[in-house]
């Protein structure tokens, strides 16, 4: 457990910055920290990306291969999508079975790529009720300092991006590998998921590791590319007001658009 | 596939676009708890029952600045329509998070350090916004132990079925509708202390959507106070 000494020094500071408009490094409330995202990183996926968010970094993988569809959707490919923060990420993570936090993180950033409907699940059937393709997506957190949601949402999103399929033929009725032929994900839209968090009656875009220790709530908001809200997720021990959540959508737009450019560049 | 909405706006489950369904409340339904509600909102049936403040096991959990707020939520083997497994999903816990969260701006735990207050919700039968249902019924529970409270919570989702806002989405409109909203807020200060969405929502949808929850939550309210108004004032119990 943090010293709760210092999360209060660390508020007082964050706060005196806030009432004259600025951050503990500098940003402005509603700007976010560099995003640098590569590639590739991972040749034996089909797809992968390393990302680094300020100096939370996330590495994810896809794997794509063929799988038996869910009992009531038969007509759809299956969409896998987990993250997990590695012990060796934050001296305050342990091995062992998840905690609440980190199921939130994995299901906050597969809400965002399916609601959004990412990538068109009806093209990924093989044989009607029998065999689709499923795309598995996992991202690893390694080094953590906060927004893990919006870090491992943007590795999730590229590594996607530059997956390639694999094509299987069906032969008596089950898929078999063709080598060397792939194709590209059908991609619809570009989700792009923006947290902010509430300092007293401040609004931040990206907040690090520190500033999340002081925060009073948080909320994290998935767009897509025609400027609509799909997925949105409130955390935190505290509320906001119906004009904060308002103000939320607009930054969660505006701030989106800039990170969607980011990610058009890998399509 | 089921036809969600009628010509003339009328839902699956014979509701107008801005109704709810019926609500009941029950409070001081467990004899061994120190609060309890039972609720019935639609076809949901759930209970909910809060010990505390109380010593923390394991100790390790325990703050000496303030008291902590625990919540499991979860489903009974036959709320649902195929047997669910009765071990926790990661559904059920990410909803236990959400719920403590939506909570804890209500309590002043900070009174109490060194204890922990425990909210069980169990799901007997689910049927559509059963987390709403059991948050309404959890902090009418709270109330009934006597813990201090800023204020009450109460939750209502909203939605977007055949292409409008709709308040209150059922099991049928959350599966194959739009978008499903779940909001829930602190009635007399107005914050919103829970809120989720997935579906595709415009700008304006989004609030138009929000505000229809907020709405509702308010309803909520009414009834929840009733609940408690019945339980404490009117039956002669206390």
């Amino acid at each position: 457990m943090e010293s709760v000494i210092i999360d209060k020094l660390k508020r007082d500071k964050i706060l005196d910055l806030l009432k004259q408009g600025k951050r503990l490094d500098g940003r402005a409330l509603d700007e976010q920290r560099p995003l640098i995202i590569e590639t590739g990183v991972i040749p034996k996926a089909n797809g992968s990306a390393r990302v680094k968010l300020g100096n939370t970094e996330v590495i994810t993988g896809v794997k794509i291969q063929p799988d038996k569809p869910f009992p009531d959707l038969g007509d759809k490919g299956i969409l896998i999508c987990t993250a997990e923060i590695l012990p060796l990420a934050d001296p305050h993570v342990e091995p062992g079975p998840p905690s609440e936090d980190v199921i939130e993180l994995a299901r906050v950033v597969d809400r965002g790529i399916r609601e959004t409907e990412m990538i068109d699940l009806h093209q990924l059937v093989l044989i009607e009720n029998k065999s689709v393709v499923g795309i598995f997506i996992d991202s690893s957190v390694i080094d953590s300092d906060g927004n893990l949601f919006d870090a491992c949402s943007y590795a999730s999103v590229s590594a996607v991006l530059s997956s390639t399929i694999p094509k299987y033929d069906i032969k008596d009725e089950a898929p078999v590998l063709v080598e060397g032929v792939t194709s590209k994900p059908p991609v619809k839209t570009l989700p792009v998921s923006v947290t902010m968090a509430r300092i007293d009656d401040y609004i931040i875009v990206d907040p690090t590791k520190d500033e999340e220790a002081c925060m009073d709530a948080r909320i994290t908001i998935t767009t897509n590319s025609a400027g609509n809200i799909c997925a949105l997720q409130k955390g935190g021990g505290d509320g906001f007001s119906v004009d904060q959540l308002f103000k939320c959508s607009e930054m969660a737009l505006s701030v989106g658009t800039k990170i969607r450019k980011k990610l058009e560049q890998l399509m | 596939m089921t036809q969600l909405m009628s010509e003339d706006g009328i839902r699956c489950d014979g509701r107008r676009v801005d109704q709810l369904r019926n609500i009941s409340i029950r409070v001081g339904v467990l004899n061994n708890a120190d609060g309890s509600a039972y609720i019935e909102f639609g076809k949901n049936k759930i209970l909910a029952g809060v010990f505390g403040p109380r010593d923390v096991h394991p100790k390790h959990m325990a703050n000496q600045d303030t008291g902590i707020l625990r919540c499991r939520y979860h489903m009974s083997p036959f709320s649902v329509t195929e047997r669910k497994n009765p071990a926790p999903s990661r559904r059920e816990i990410e909803i236990s998070k959400v719920l403590k969260e939506a909570l804890q701006p209500a309590l002043i735990l900070k009174d109490f350090p060194r204890t922990v207050t425990d909210v069980f919700v169990e799901v007997l039968q689910a049927d559509g916004g059963s987390r709403c249902a059991a948050l309404d019924a959890a902090a009418v529970a709270l109330a009934d132990t006597g813990i201090p409270m800023r204020d009450l919570v109460s939750a209502c989702a909203a939605g977007k079925v055949a292409d409008r806002i709709v308040l209150d989405v059922n099991n049928e409109e959350d599966q194959e509708g739009q978008a499903d909203m779940p909001v829930a807020i602190m009635p007399n200060s107005g914050k919103v202390t829970l809120m989720q969405l997935d579906g595709i929502l415009t700008s304006e949808e989004y609030k138009t959507c929000l505000q229809t929850a907020i709405g509702g939550c308010r309803q909520v309210y009414e009834i929840q106070r009733r609940a408690l108004i019945e339980r404490y004032f009117e039956s002669g119990v206390q």
